[in-house]
């Protein structure tokens, strides 16, 4: 196949559930080798696109190929070309990872001869090589979505799909399992495709799509993505978040958004003005200064893939909590760094 | 053929299941032989028979009755796994694989049937123990039959499993649908003195010809409700037409 041809080529794909359009119309292509992100909070159209390029679900309309082959009449061929690790696991628990994998090779067509060598070397990708006697029920979370990865690279398909890969799981094995992606990209060149809500993990991809209510509002990398955002990102606790927001677009000309936050990324839980500004570090100092309303906390950070989202839809995505804790840790750590630094 | 494989590969892997399960197995004994040394001790004394002898002995008679009752439980219950595969999503690894659906359900009847018959099989090893001697040519006809018998009850299980979101729907087709298949099948007792109503529903459970059709074989010296030949062509002809219909309610409900 020509490298400079996509992989996976979608054209107005659309799926209708009774009344409800959960993917409208949707267009885009995916490079060969790319890691490709589909973003966007729960309900948002992800799985259901990745189930119908699965060939789990039939278009209301529209056209997909991947690999060559349509999503609508050459199932057995798309499916053979891809791997998929659902957002639930899908493993036989009664059965060893071994047996696991060996089940899946046969219903793969893999070649009897190759099926023992191909199942060593994926468990050793994921490092389970020593568990692969045993029965999938005494795994952990972590250990059972690596063996679905495994799982999926068995037969060699061109595409692997990852549905949300690391929810709910702990930011070490998160991290690991992002390793194993970049490396298979490498050695084996296949693409990968994946959804997720996690703002950090989506950074990880070559390209996002963003998606809210079934339409793709922005496919980009994910700096081009932040650029679109009007530089730093200002975040203001006041006492009186409407007196403070009236002061600054009086005096500053700035035009502040009051938020309710939760306790996320952006600081503790409370009513917060949040601003965009070209250069916030610089500004921020005359700010405080020219300011007569009392602020109980600032803090200015570069624009995340959160902000993208949020300027393009008006909203946040929710993070789940674990996710968000780890969020504010990592904003921490940044403003730490960023504090030493200076 | 690589989708006949597909059927192998299906009913490889329930066979691995089940013979991993050794408490399951036994467990699953537990039941019958309750039946058969318990209540067909006590029940056997009240026991008048029509067309046999007055002395004949009412566990040889419900033997091969409760040898179709495991069945029965057997096939349905492993068909039933289907409902257990969607919940811990094994059965999306088999859907997402470029095999035909259908070949899954056929996999699945083939693969419950044969956990059924060895399950009846183990039971055949309690025969002597109720006076009924086996002989080979005897547990050579009687395999086939138990099997042909729980394919029957295998597709049933399917079909139920098509309509079954959870597990616990199951207590329901338990009592409503598996005990009065039981109970109308002659298993328990001669179903020449049962009303009307009650006949017309036995003439449409197929474990009625299983269960005549084990007690011809196993018990020369009672009389059989139909010729041997007759069971089993009723046998054949509701098996087909299980498959079929659970083949197709498991393909159209993906």
């Amino acid at each position: 196949m020509n490298p400079a041809e996509p992989i996976i080529s979608v054209e107005d794909l659309t799926r209708v559930f009774g009344s409800l359009i959960a993917v409208d119309r949707v267009s885009f292509d995916v490079a060969g080798r790319e890691v490709f992100g589909f973003l966007g909070p729960n309900g948002a159209g992800k799985t259901t696109t990745i189930n119908m390029l699965c060939t789990l679900l039939k278009p209301t309309s529209g056209h997909a190929t991947l690999n060559g082959y349509d999503i609508s009449s050459q199932q057995d061929q798309v499916r053979q070309s891809i791997g998929i690790v659902f957002q639930d696991p899908t493993l036989d628990e009664q059965l060893t990872a071994r047996e696991n994998l060996q089940f899946h090779a046969m219903l793969y067509n893999v070649p009897a001869s190759e099926r023992e060598i191909r199942s060593r070397r994926v468990l050793e990708i994921v490092g389970l090589a020593e568990r692969s006697r045993d029965k999938v029920e005494t795994f952990s979370g972590g250990m059972k979505r690596r063996l679905e990865i495994a799982r999926g690279l068995m037969h060699y398909p061109r595409v692997l799909f990852l549905d949300e890969p690391t929810l709910g799981l702990d930011p070490q094995t998160r991290t690991a399992i992002w390793e194993y992606v970049h490396e298979l990209r490498q050695q084996y060149g296949i693409t990968v495709f994946l959804t997720t809500h996690y703002m950090d993990e989506a950074e990880n991809c070559d390209r996002i799509a963003i998606i809210d209510h079934g339409n793709i509002v922005a496919l980009d990398k994910p700096d081009d993505l932040k650029h679109r955002v009007g530089g730093d990102i200002i975040t203001l606790r006041p006492v009186d978040a409407e007196a403070t927001r009236r002061e600054l677009k009086d005096r500053f000309g700035l035009n502040g958004a009051i938020l309710e936050a939760h306790a996320d990324n952006s600081g503790p839980a409370g009513t917060h003005l949040r601003l965009e500004a070209p250069s916030g570090r610089t500004l921020l100092p005359q700010l405080l200064k020219g300011l007569s309303t009392e602020i109980l906390s600032v803090t200015v950070r570069e624009p995340t893939l959160d902000d993208v989202f949020l300027s393009l839809t008006g909203r946040q995505i929710r993070e789940e909590a674990a996710a968000g804790k780890m969020a504010v840790m990592k904003d921490r750590i940044r403003i730490r760094r960023r504090a030493r630094s200076h | 053929m690589r989708r006949f494989r597909a059927v192998y590969i299906i009913w490889l892997r329930d066979l691995k299941r089940h013979f991993r399960d050794r408490a399951r197995i036994i467990g699953s004994l537990g039941s019958p032989i309750v039946f058969v040394f318990i209540l067909g001790q006590g029940l056997g004394a009240s026991f008048r028979f029509t067309g046999a002898e007055a002395d004949f002995d009412y566990k040889v008679f419900m033997f091969p009755g409760i040898l179709g009752m495991t069945v029965l439980f057997a096939g349905v219950f492993a068909a039933v796994s289907i409902v257990w595969d969607r919940e811990f999503g094994f059965l999306k690894e088999m859907l997402v694989a470029p095999v035909p659906s259908w070949s899954i359900a056929l996999g699945k009847v083939i693969s419950g049937a044969t956990i059924a018959t060895s399950q009846g099989a183990l039971m055949l090893l309690l025969a002597p123990l109720v006076g009924i001697r086996l002989t080979l040519p005897m547990v050579l006809a009687l395999l086939p039959t138990m099997f042909l018998v729980s394919i029957s009850m295998t597709g049933m299980g399917i079909l139920v499993a098509t309509r079954l979101k959870s597990m616990q729907g199951f207590q329901v087709v338990m009592n409503f649908i598996m005990m009065p298949m039981f109970f109308i099948s002659g298993a328990m007792f001669q179903l020449s003195s049962a009303p009307a109503w009650m006949d017309v529903l036995s003439r449409i459970n197929p474990l009625t010809y299983g269960v005549d059709a084990l007690r011809s074989i196993m018990v020369a010296d009672f009389p059989s409700r139909y010729p041997l030949g007759y069971d089993l062509a009723m046998l054949a002809i509701i098996s087909s037409a299980l498959i079929i219909i659970s083949i197709i309610a498991f393909s159209r409900q993906q």
